[in-house]
Protein backbone atom coordinates (compact mmCIF):
# COMPACT_ATOMS: atom_id res chain seq x y z
CA UNK A 1 0.00 0.00 0.00
CA UNK A 2 1.40 3.30 -1.03
CA UNK A 3 2.03 5.87 1.82
CA UNK A 4 -1.04 7.99 0.63
CA UNK A 5 -3.45 5.51 0.76
CA UNK A 6 -2.39 4.36 4.10
CA UNK A 7 -2.53 7.76 4.98
CA UNK A 8 -5.70 8.43 3.81
CA UNK A 9 -7.16 4.57 5.30
CA UNK A 10 -5.89 6.17 8.45
CA UNK A 11 -6.97 9.26 8.56
CA UNK A 12 -10.73 7.94 7.68
CA UNK A 13 -10.24 5.26 10.26
CA UNK A 14 -9.61 7.95 12.79
CA UNK A 15 -11.75 10.54 11.74
CA UNK A 16 -14.49 7.99 12.12
CA UNK A 17 -13.58 6.65 15.32
CA UNK A 18 -13.57 10.50 16.59
CA UNK A 19 -16.74 11.29 15.53
CA UNK A 20 -18.30 8.15 17.05
CA UNK A 21 -16.68 8.07 20.16
CA UNK A 22 -17.11 12.13 20.40
CA UNK A 23 -14.99 11.51 23.35
CA UNK A 24 -11.96 13.08 21.90
CA UNK A 25 -13.78 16.20 20.36
CA UNK A 26 -16.35 16.84 23.68
CA UNK A 27 -12.63 16.65 26.11
CA UNK A 28 -10.43 19.51 23.78
CA UNK A 29 -13.80 21.83 23.49
CA UNK A 30 -14.09 21.81 27.26
CA UNK A 31 -10.88 21.68 27.85
CA UNK A 32 -10.13 24.63 25.46
CA UNK A 33 -13.51 26.48 27.08
CA UNK A 34 -12.09 26.03 30.50
CA UNK A 35 -8.77 27.17 29.92
CA UNK A 36 -9.80 30.73 28.51
CA UNK A 37 -12.09 31.05 31.52
CA UNK A 38 -8.98 30.70 33.61
CA UNK A 39 -6.90 33.38 31.78
CA UNK A 40 -9.75 35.71 32.08
CA UNK A 41 -9.92 35.12 35.99
CA UNK A 42 -5.90 35.44 35.83
CA UNK A 43 -5.03 38.83 33.61
CA UNK A 44 -8.45 40.32 34.31
CA UNK A 45 -9.90 42.51 31.82
CA UNK A 46 -7.49 45.62 31.43
CA UNK A 47 -7.44 45.85 27.62
CA UNK A 48 -3.51 46.72 27.37
CA UNK A 49 -3.09 43.65 29.98
CA UNK A 50 -5.05 41.48 27.37
CA UNK A 51 -3.32 42.92 24.63
CA UNK A 52 -0.05 41.88 25.76
CA UNK A 53 -0.88 38.91 27.13
CA UNK A 54 -3.34 37.57 24.43
CA UNK A 55 -0.66 35.59 21.66
CA UNK A 56 1.30 33.70 24.88
CA UNK A 57 -2.10 32.57 26.44
CA UNK A 58 -3.60 31.71 23.20
CA UNK A 59 -0.46 29.44 21.91
CA UNK A 60 -0.66 28.29 25.68
CA UNK A 61 -4.02 26.94 25.26
CA UNK A 62 -3.22 25.78 21.64
CA UNK A 63 -0.15 23.62 22.51
CA UNK A 64 -1.99 22.65 26.22
CA UNK A 65 -5.11 21.15 23.81
CA UNK A 66 -2.92 19.71 21.12
CA UNK A 67 -0.88 17.85 23.54
CA UNK A 68 -3.92 15.83 24.63
CA UNK A 69 -5.29 16.06 21.17
CA UNK A 70 -1.99 13.82 20.00
CA UNK A 71 -1.84 11.49 22.93
CA UNK A 72 -5.45 10.73 22.13
CA UNK A 73 -4.63 9.39 18.39
CA UNK A 74 -2.48 6.52 19.62
CA UNK A 75 -4.62 6.08 22.55
CA UNK A 76 -7.19 4.64 20.15
CA UNK A 77 -4.27 2.51 18.92
CA UNK A 78 -3.49 0.91 22.28
CA UNK A 79 -6.28 -0.59 22.95
CA UNK A 80 -6.58 -3.88 21.97
CA UNK A 81 -3.14 -3.98 20.82
CA UNK A 82 -3.98 -2.32 17.58
CA UNK A 83 -0.64 -0.67 17.52
CA UNK A 84 0.58 -3.74 16.83
CA UNK A 85 -1.52 -4.74 14.03
CA UNK A 86 -0.29 -1.30 12.50
CA UNK A 87 2.95 -2.37 12.96
CA UNK A 88 2.63 -5.87 10.76
CA UNK A 89 1.13 -3.23 7.73
CA UNK A 90 3.72 -4.01 4.63
CA UNK A 91 4.65 -0.79 3.23
CA UNK A 92 5.92 2.57 4.08
CA UNK A 93 5.00 3.70 7.85
CA UNK A 94 5.66 6.95 6.62
CA UNK A 95 1.90 6.91 5.56
CA UNK A 96 0.77 6.13 9.03
CA UNK A 97 2.94 9.07 10.35
CA UNK A 98 1.33 11.51 8.38
CA UNK A 99 -2.35 9.76 8.58
CA UNK A 100 -1.47 10.52 12.47
CA UNK A 101 -0.11 14.14 11.81
CA UNK A 102 -3.35 15.14 9.61
CA UNK A 103 -5.62 13.98 12.17
CA UNK A 104 -4.17 15.61 14.77
CA UNK A 105 -4.32 18.94 12.65
CA UNK A 106 -7.46 18.69 11.96
CA UNK A 107 -8.51 17.71 16.03
CA UNK A 108 -6.25 20.87 17.11
CA UNK A 109 -7.48 23.11 13.84
CA UNK A 110 -10.97 22.54 15.68
CA UNK A 111 -9.96 23.31 18.84
CA UNK A 112 -8.04 26.67 18.03
CA UNK A 113 -11.31 27.86 16.24
CA UNK A 114 -13.20 26.92 19.57
CA UNK A 115 -10.53 28.86 21.61
CA UNK A 116 -10.42 31.78 19.52
CA UNK A 117 -14.05 32.20 20.02
CA UNK A 118 -14.04 31.75 23.56
CA UNK A 119 -10.94 34.64 24.18
CA UNK A 120 -13.29 37.07 21.70
CA UNK A 121 -16.66 36.00 24.03
CA UNK A 122 -14.78 35.97 27.59
CA UNK A 123 -12.42 39.06 26.81
CA UNK A 124 -14.93 40.98 24.88
CA UNK A 125 -12.88 41.08 21.45
CA UNK A 126 -14.24 41.22 18.05
CA UNK A 127 -12.34 38.46 16.75
CA UNK A 128 -13.49 38.08 13.15
CA UNK A 129 -11.72 40.49 11.86
CA UNK A 130 -8.41 38.67 12.96
CA UNK A 131 -9.38 35.53 11.98
CA UNK A 132 -7.98 36.18 8.05
CA UNK A 133 -4.37 36.97 9.32
CA UNK A 134 -4.14 34.74 11.96
CA UNK A 135 -5.29 31.58 9.40
CA UNK A 136 -1.44 31.05 8.15
CA UNK A 137 -0.09 31.40 11.58
CA UNK A 138 -2.38 28.73 12.83
CA UNK A 139 -1.91 26.20 9.53
CA UNK A 140 1.72 26.62 10.24
CA UNK A 141 1.79 26.57 13.77
CA UNK A 142 0.01 23.89 14.04
CA UNK A 143 1.63 21.56 11.58
CA UNK A 144 4.83 22.02 13.19
CA UNK A 145 3.22 21.19 16.47
CA UNK A 146 1.83 18.27 15.73
CA UNK A 147 4.45 16.92 13.46
CA UNK A 148 7.12 16.86 15.73
CA UNK A 149 4.74 15.80 18.52
CA UNK A 150 2.95 13.03 16.80
CA UNK A 151 6.63 11.26 16.78
CA UNK A 152 7.11 11.85 20.34
CA UNK A 153 3.88 10.93 21.31
CA UNK A 154 4.01 7.46 19.12
CA UNK A 155 7.84 7.34 21.05
CA UNK A 156 6.17 7.47 24.34
CA UNK A 157 2.93 5.29 23.95
CA UNK A 158 3.71 2.39 25.39
CA UNK A 159 5.48 3.75 28.15
CA UNK A 160 4.44 3.67 31.59
CA UNK A 161 5.27 7.69 32.02
CA UNK A 162 4.20 8.93 28.81
CA UNK A 163 1.86 11.67 30.86
CA UNK A 164 4.86 13.15 32.20
CA UNK A 165 7.55 12.32 29.47
CA UNK A 166 5.65 13.33 26.35
CA UNK A 167 5.87 17.33 27.33
CA UNK A 168 9.11 17.27 29.09
CA UNK A 169 10.51 15.76 25.37
CA UNK A 170 8.23 17.85 23.60
CA UNK A 171 8.46 21.40 25.06
CA UNK A 172 12.14 22.31 24.41
CA UNK A 173 12.13 21.24 20.85
CA UNK A 174 8.87 23.81 20.79
CA UNK A 175 10.52 26.73 21.40
CA UNK A 176 11.56 27.85 17.75
CA UNK A 177 7.73 27.41 17.06
CA UNK A 178 6.42 29.19 19.59
CA UNK A 179 8.87 32.05 19.44
CA UNK A 180 8.01 32.34 15.77
CA UNK A 181 4.26 31.68 16.16
CA UNK A 182 3.57 33.88 19.09
CA UNK A 183 5.18 36.83 17.41
CA UNK A 184 3.07 36.30 14.04
CA UNK A 185 -0.16 35.93 15.78
CA UNK A 186 0.92 39.25 18.10
CA UNK A 187 1.26 40.81 14.47
CA UNK A 188 -1.79 39.05 13.31
CA UNK A 189 -3.76 40.42 16.15
CA UNK A 190 -2.08 44.01 16.28
CA UNK A 191 -3.98 44.15 12.56
CA UNK A 192 -0.37 44.02 10.68
CA UNK A 193 0.75 42.03 8.04
CA UNK A 194 2.73 39.35 8.93
CA UNK A 195 5.38 39.83 5.91
CA UNK A 196 6.32 42.89 8.23
CA UNK A 197 8.67 40.62 9.80
CA UNK A 198 8.96 37.73 7.22
CA UNK A 199 11.64 35.94 9.14
CA UNK A 200 9.74 34.87 11.95
CA UNK A 201 7.57 33.21 8.73
CA UNK A 202 10.16 32.07 6.96
CA UNK A 203 11.41 30.15 10.79
CA UNK A 204 7.72 28.49 10.86
CA UNK A 205 8.07 27.06 7.19
CA UNK A 206 11.56 26.25 8.15
CA UNK A 207 10.82 24.13 11.09
CA UNK A 208 7.62 22.81 9.46
CA UNK A 209 9.55 21.15 6.54
CA UNK A 210 12.48 19.64 9.00
CA UNK A 211 10.16 18.34 11.69
CA UNK A 212 7.45 16.78 8.94
CA UNK A 213 10.88 15.15 7.13
CA UNK A 214 12.41 14.16 10.29
CA UNK A 215 8.73 12.62 11.72
CA UNK A 216 8.55 11.09 8.40
CA UNK A 217 11.72 9.00 8.10
CA UNK A 218 12.31 8.39 11.39
CA UNK A 219 8.93 6.85 12.36
CA UNK A 220 9.25 3.40 10.74
CA UNK A 221 11.90 3.20 13.28
CA UNK A 222 10.35 4.29 16.29
CA UNK A 223 7.56 1.58 15.39
CA UNK A 224 9.65 -1.27 15.07
CA UNK A 225 10.84 -2.84 18.51
CA UNK B 1 -2.86 -9.09 4.83
CA UNK B 2 -2.19 -10.37 1.27
CA UNK B 3 -4.69 -11.33 -0.85
CA UNK B 4 -4.47 -13.66 -3.94
CA UNK B 5 -3.63 -17.94 -3.57
CA UNK B 6 -1.60 -19.25 -1.03
CA UNK B 7 1.68 -20.60 -2.70
CA UNK B 8 3.44 -23.87 -1.45
CA UNK B 9 6.80 -21.45 0.46
CA UNK B 10 8.71 -23.07 3.33
CA UNK B 11 9.57 -21.48 6.80
CA UNK B 12 13.19 -22.25 7.68
CA UNK B 13 14.91 -20.80 11.19
CA UNK B 14 18.24 -21.58 12.32
CA UNK B 15 19.28 -20.99 15.78
CA UNK B 16 16.64 -18.31 16.63
CA UNK B 17 17.17 -16.74 20.42
CA UNK B 18 15.92 -13.79 21.71
CA UNK B 19 17.08 -12.05 25.24
CA UNK B 20 14.79 -9.93 26.99
CA UNK B 21 17.39 -7.54 29.47
CA UNK B 22 20.04 -10.55 29.64
CA UNK B 23 16.98 -13.26 30.24
CA UNK B 24 16.81 -15.62 26.94
CA UNK B 25 13.30 -16.32 26.15
CA UNK B 26 14.22 -18.67 23.37
CA UNK B 27 17.29 -20.36 23.52
CA UNK B 28 18.79 -22.10 19.93
CA UNK B 29 15.46 -22.72 18.07
CA UNK B 30 15.51 -24.47 14.60
CA UNK B 31 12.37 -25.05 12.85
CA UNK B 32 12.23 -26.69 9.13
CA UNK B 33 7.82 -26.12 7.82
CA UNK B 34 7.01 -27.34 4.38
CA UNK B 35 3.72 -26.57 2.66
CA UNK B 36 0.62 -27.80 4.26
CA UNK B 37 2.05 -28.36 7.50
CA UNK B 38 0.39 -26.83 10.69
CA UNK B 39 3.23 -27.09 13.87
CA UNK B 40 1.44 -26.81 17.27
CA UNK B 41 3.72 -25.40 20.07
CA UNK B 42 2.78 -26.73 23.33
CA UNK B 43 4.63 -25.68 26.58
CA UNK B 44 4.40 -24.54 30.13
CA UNK B 45 3.69 -20.24 30.35
CA UNK B 46 6.82 -18.01 30.13
CA UNK B 47 8.17 -20.92 27.32
CA UNK B 48 8.55 -18.87 24.67
CA UNK B 49 5.75 -19.65 22.35
CA UNK B 50 4.60 -16.00 22.09
CA UNK B 51 7.69 -14.65 21.35
CA UNK B 52 8.38 -17.19 18.75
CA UNK B 53 5.62 -16.43 17.19
CA UNK B 54 6.03 -12.65 17.21
CA UNK B 55 9.54 -13.00 15.83
CA UNK B 56 8.04 -14.94 13.02
CA UNK B 57 5.36 -12.19 12.67
CA UNK B 58 8.32 -9.97 12.49
CA UNK B 59 7.06 -8.30 15.24
CA UNK B 60 10.31 -8.83 17.73
CA UNK B 61 13.65 -9.25 16.38
CA UNK B 62 16.12 -12.20 16.98
CA UNK B 63 19.23 -11.77 19.26
CA UNK B 64 20.58 -14.26 17.48
CA UNK B 65 19.78 -16.80 14.93
CA UNK B 66 17.98 -16.55 11.37
CA UNK B 67 15.21 -17.25 9.53
CA UNK B 68 13.54 -17.09 6.09
CA UNK B 69 10.06 -17.18 5.08
CA UNK B 70 9.47 -18.33 0.73
CA UNK B 71 13.14 -17.04 1.36
CA UNK B 72 12.50 -13.62 2.49
CA UNK B 73 14.61 -12.89 5.73
CA UNK B 74 12.56 -12.25 8.92
CA UNK B 75 14.67 -9.69 9.99
CA UNK B 76 16.38 -7.94 6.45
CA UNK B 77 13.04 -7.99 4.22
CA UNK B 78 10.38 -7.73 6.88
CA UNK B 79 8.15 -6.16 4.03
CA UNK B 80 7.93 -9.21 2.15
CA UNK B 81 7.32 -11.71 4.66
CA UNK B 82 4.66 -9.30 6.75
CA UNK B 83 2.92 -9.58 3.40
CA UNK B 84 2.62 -13.44 3.67
CA UNK B 85 1.68 -13.75 7.37
CA UNK B 86 -1.58 -13.55 9.45
CA UNK B 87 -1.45 -12.97 12.92
CA UNK B 88 -4.34 -13.83 15.54
CA UNK B 89 -2.71 -12.86 18.59
CA UNK B 90 -4.06 -12.04 22.11
CA UNK B 91 -5.18 -8.73 20.91
CA UNK B 92 -8.12 -8.74 19.08
CA UNK B 93 -6.54 -5.69 17.16
CA UNK B 94 -9.91 -4.06 17.20
CA UNK B 95 -11.47 -0.72 17.05
CA UNK B 96 -14.18 -1.08 19.04
CA UNK B 97 -16.10 2.27 17.85
CA UNK B 98 -16.51 0.73 14.43
CA UNK B 99 -18.33 -1.95 13.19
CA UNK B 100 -16.98 -6.07 12.04
CA UNK B 101 -17.36 -4.93 8.60
CA UNK B 102 -15.51 -1.53 9.14
CA UNK B 103 -12.67 -3.83 11.10
CA UNK B 104 -12.51 -5.77 8.55
CA UNK B 105 -12.05 -3.43 5.37
CA UNK B 106 -9.84 -1.49 6.92
CA UNK B 107 -7.70 -4.68 8.03
CA UNK B 108 -7.68 -6.06 5.14
CA UNK B 109 -6.65 -2.27 3.15
CA UNK B 110 -4.09 -2.11 4.95
CA UNK B 111 -2.89 -5.06 4.41
CA UNK B 112 -3.46 -5.64 0.73
CA UNK B 113 -5.52 -3.20 -1.03
CA UNK B 114 -9.67 -3.66 -0.88
CA UNK B 115 -10.44 -7.11 -0.70
CA UNK B 116 -12.75 -8.52 -3.50
CA UNK B 117 -16.68 -7.28 -3.57
CA UNK B 118 -18.19 -9.58 -0.94
CA UNK B 119 -15.49 -11.44 0.43
CA UNK B 120 -16.07 -9.00 3.76
CA UNK B 121 -19.68 -9.74 4.07
CA UNK B 122 -18.63 -13.87 3.27
CA UNK B 123 -15.69 -13.78 6.13
CA UNK B 124 -18.55 -12.64 8.41
CA UNK B 125 -21.16 -14.53 7.59
CA UNK B 126 -18.67 -17.74 8.13
CA UNK B 127 -18.12 -17.21 11.25
CA UNK B 128 -21.99 -16.44 12.15
CA UNK B 129 -21.56 -12.64 12.45
CA UNK B 130 -23.75 -11.62 9.93
CA UNK B 131 -26.52 -10.25 12.64
CA UNK B 132 -23.93 -8.34 14.09
CA UNK B 133 -22.29 -6.76 11.13
CA UNK B 134 -23.02 -3.16 11.05
CA UNK B 135 -23.12 -3.11 14.80
CA UNK B 136 -20.26 -1.67 16.68
CA UNK B 137 -16.95 -3.96 18.03
CA UNK B 138 -18.09 -2.56 21.68
CA UNK B 139 -21.30 -4.07 21.81
CA UNK B 140 -20.13 -7.52 20.87
CA UNK B 141 -18.73 -10.11 23.29
CA UNK B 142 -15.71 -11.01 23.70
CA UNK B 143 -16.37 -14.26 22.51
CA UNK B 144 -17.95 -12.43 19.18
CA UNK B 145 -15.01 -10.20 19.07
CA UNK B 146 -13.03 -12.72 18.51
CA UNK B 147 -14.80 -14.99 15.92
CA UNK B 148 -13.91 -11.08 14.06
CA UNK B 149 -10.56 -11.65 14.60
CA UNK B 150 -11.09 -15.26 12.59
CA UNK B 151 -13.22 -13.40 9.98
CA UNK B 152 -9.79 -11.54 9.75
CA UNK B 153 -7.64 -14.32 9.05
CA UNK B 154 -10.38 -15.70 6.48
CA UNK B 155 -10.07 -13.05 4.41
CA UNK B 156 -6.68 -13.50 4.41
CA UNK B 157 -4.74 -15.41 1.55
CA UNK B 158 -1.20 -15.27 3.69
CA UNK B 159 1.51 -18.03 3.39
CA UNK B 160 2.19 -18.53 7.11
CA UNK B 161 -0.64 -18.04 9.45
CA UNK B 162 0.63 -17.80 13.17
CA UNK B 163 -2.02 -18.40 16.07
CA UNK B 164 -1.74 -17.77 19.44
CA UNK B 165 -3.88 -19.07 21.95
CA UNK B 166 -6.48 -19.27 18.65
CA UNK B 167 -9.37 -21.47 20.59
CA UNK B 168 -9.32 -18.76 23.83
CA UNK B 169 -13.14 -17.34 24.05
CA UNK B 170 -14.12 -19.77 20.90
CA UNK B 171 -17.47 -21.39 21.84
CA UNK B 172 -18.22 -25.13 20.03
CA UNK B 173 -19.74 -23.37 16.50
CA UNK B 174 -16.54 -21.25 16.57
CA UNK B 175 -13.95 -23.72 17.35
CA UNK B 176 -15.11 -26.11 14.35
CA UNK B 177 -15.19 -22.53 12.34
CA UNK B 178 -11.44 -22.35 12.96
CA UNK B 179 -10.66 -26.05 12.37
CA UNK B 180 -12.27 -26.15 8.88
CA UNK B 181 -10.57 -22.78 7.71
CA UNK B 182 -7.34 -24.39 8.97
CA UNK B 183 -8.18 -27.54 7.20
CA UNK B 184 -8.62 -25.35 3.70
CA UNK B 185 -5.32 -23.76 4.85
CA UNK B 186 -3.67 -26.67 5.10
CA UNK B 187 -4.98 -27.93 1.81
CA UNK B 188 -4.14 -24.33 -0.14
CA UNK B 189 -0.34 -25.92 0.72
CA UNK B 190 -0.07 -23.10 3.77
CA UNK B 191 1.58 -23.01 6.88
CA UNK B 192 0.50 -22.34 10.21
CA UNK B 193 2.47 -22.50 13.45
CA UNK B 194 -0.13 -22.31 16.63
CA UNK B 195 0.69 -21.94 19.95
CA UNK B 196 -2.29 -23.29 22.66
CA UNK B 197 -2.58 -25.08 25.77
CA UNK B 198 -6.13 -26.48 24.08
CA UNK B 199 -3.95 -30.10 24.43
CA UNK B 200 -6.96 -31.77 22.87
CA UNK B 201 -7.82 -29.47 19.83
CA UNK B 202 -3.80 -28.37 18.98
CA UNK B 203 -3.36 -31.92 18.50
CA UNK B 204 -6.11 -32.59 16.47
CA UNK B 205 -4.90 -30.04 14.42
CA UNK B 206 -1.58 -30.58 14.38
CA UNK B 207 0.64 -32.01 11.22
CA UNK B 208 3.72 -31.37 13.66
CA UNK B 209 4.12 -31.16 17.50
CA UNK B 210 6.36 -29.12 19.30
CA UNK B 211 7.00 -28.90 23.08
CA UNK B 212 8.80 -25.52 23.85
CA UNK B 213 9.90 -25.48 27.67
CA UNK B 214 12.34 -22.80 29.26
CA UNK B 215 13.17 -21.07 25.66
CA UNK B 216 14.06 -24.56 24.19
CA UNK B 217 12.28 -26.46 21.25
CA UNK B 218 12.41 -29.91 23.44
CA UNK B 219 10.16 -31.77 21.18
CA UNK B 220 9.34 -31.36 17.55
CA UNK B 221 7.94 -34.51 15.74
CA UNK B 222 5.47 -35.68 12.92
CA UNK B 223 1.82 -36.10 14.96
CA UNK B 224 1.46 -39.41 13.21
CA UNK B 225 4.80 -40.28 15.31
CA UNK B 226 2.49 -40.92 18.85
CA UNK B 227 -1.36 -41.02 19.90
CA UNK B 228 -2.41 -38.26 22.09
CA UNK B 229 -1.93 -40.12 25.58
CA UNK B 230 1.44 -40.84 24.79
CA UNK B 231 1.86 -36.90 23.67
CA UNK B 232 0.48 -35.95 26.83
CA UNK B 233 3.39 -38.53 28.95
CA UNK B 234 5.74 -36.91 27.03
CA UNK B 235 4.53 -33.84 27.97
CA UNK B 236 4.16 -34.07 31.43
CA UNK B 237 7.55 -35.83 31.81
CA UNK B 238 10.23 -33.55 29.61
CA UNK B 239 7.88 -29.99 29.77
CA UNK B 240 6.66 -30.17 33.24
CA UNK B 241 8.63 -32.11 35.81
CA UNK B 242 10.79 -34.81 34.25
CA UNK B 243 12.77 -32.64 32.35
CA UNK B 244 14.20 -30.60 34.91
Amino acid sequence: MSFLALTGQILRKDLRIEMRSREGVNTLLFFSTLLVFLFRFAIGSSEAQVREAAPGLLWLAFILTGLWGMARTFQIERENDCLEFLRLAPGDLGGLYLGKVVVGCCLMWAAELVILAMFGLFFHLDMLPVIGPLVPVLLLGTVGFVAIGTLFAAITANLKAREVLLPLLLFPLMVPILLAAGRLTDLGLAGDSLWAEPHWLRLLVGFDVVFLVLGYLTFPFVMED
Amino acid sequence: MAHGGTTGVSLHVRGLSKAFRGTWALRGIDLDLGPGETLVLFGPNGSGKTTLIKILATLLRPTRGTGTLGGADLVREREQVRRRVGLLSHGSYLYEELTPRENLSFAAALHGGQPADGAVTAAIERVGLGAVADERVRTLSSGMQRRVTLARLLLNAADLWLLDEPYTNLDREATKVLEAVLQEHQARGGLAVMATHNFLDGFKQATRLGILARGRLILDEPRESMTFPAFQEVYTVRAEGGGR
